[in-house]
């Protein structure tokens, strides 16, 4: 994927719900318009973190595999 | 930042670790989604909350209870398999490797996004529990009328 995170979540090794947990936490911090990349090995998190998107009104922009893991982009889209 | 009817309440009486589990899971997922929540413990449920030291209650009832019914999130058994608190540790490891977070870990996590810990003023006279019995991220000991305040405002209201 062409994207640029702006701010990078290990979360390889958690399980539910610590990678959303952590997701929400990283989220708030970040200004508008910036892109997280969360990094997780938990299939939940497949199913999970588009929900978590589509409930905050945040912008999911895709995944893609990297290895042993996946890598999830959230767009910052709701102050 | 939560509009006045985005909330969630959690009413945990129960003091098994299994609910007490998916109390905190549900509570930080509503809380990482932006909801306003809360969790409201009363009877078996303030185990989870008390700080784990034995309690001096002043009457002789209050005191058995404060040894036999001593809390603490470390020392809460299962529903089932619980096997006199040998079930206990089987599931702490059993969590440990699959690497779920612990109850500790979940209940911090809970606090840092900001949920409310609220106890049952009634619970706690009925078996000699004070303020300081508990740890002190509990900062609201409040009755049924705040909850069920709350619950009136809340999109998702659970009984566990």
């Amino acid at each position: 994927m062409d994207v640029k995170a702006d701010v990078v979540q290990d979360s390889i090794g958690q399980m539910c719900p610590m990678p959303i947990a952590y997701m929400a936490r990283n989220m708030r911090k970040m200004e508008v318009g910036k892109v997280l990349e969360i990094q997780s090995d938990d299939d939940g998190a497949h199913a999970d973190i588009p929900a978590w998107c589509e409930q905050t009104g945040n912008q999911f922009l895709g995944e893609e595999q990297a290895g042993d893991y996946v890598r999830y982009f959230v767009k910052k889209t709701v102050a | 930042m939560a509009e006045d009817n985005n909330k969630a309440t959690f009413v945990v009486i129960s003091g098994d670790m299994d609910k007490v589990f998916a109390a905190f899971i549900m509570a930080t997922g509503c809380a990482a989604a932006g909801m306003d929540t809360t969790l409201f413990f009363t009877f078996w449920g303030l185990n989870a909350i008390k700080t784990g030291k034995i309690a001096k209650p002043d009457s002789f009832l209050g005191k058995m209870m404060a040894v036999m019914n001593r809390g603490g999130i470390n020392r809460l058994n299962p529903s089932k398999f619980s096997f006199a608190g040998i079930g206990r540790g089987l599931f702490k490891k059993m969590m440990s490797d699959t690497n779920v977070a612990s109850l500790p870990e979940l209940r911090d996590m809970a606090r840092e996004l900001c949920v409310h810990f609220q106890a049952c003023k009634m619970s706690m006279d009925v078996m000699g529990i004070s303020q300081e019995d508990l740890i002190p991220e509990v900062t609201d000991i409040v009755g049924v009328a705040t909850m069920v305040n709350n619950a009136s405002k809340s999109k998702i209201q659970m009984f566990i």
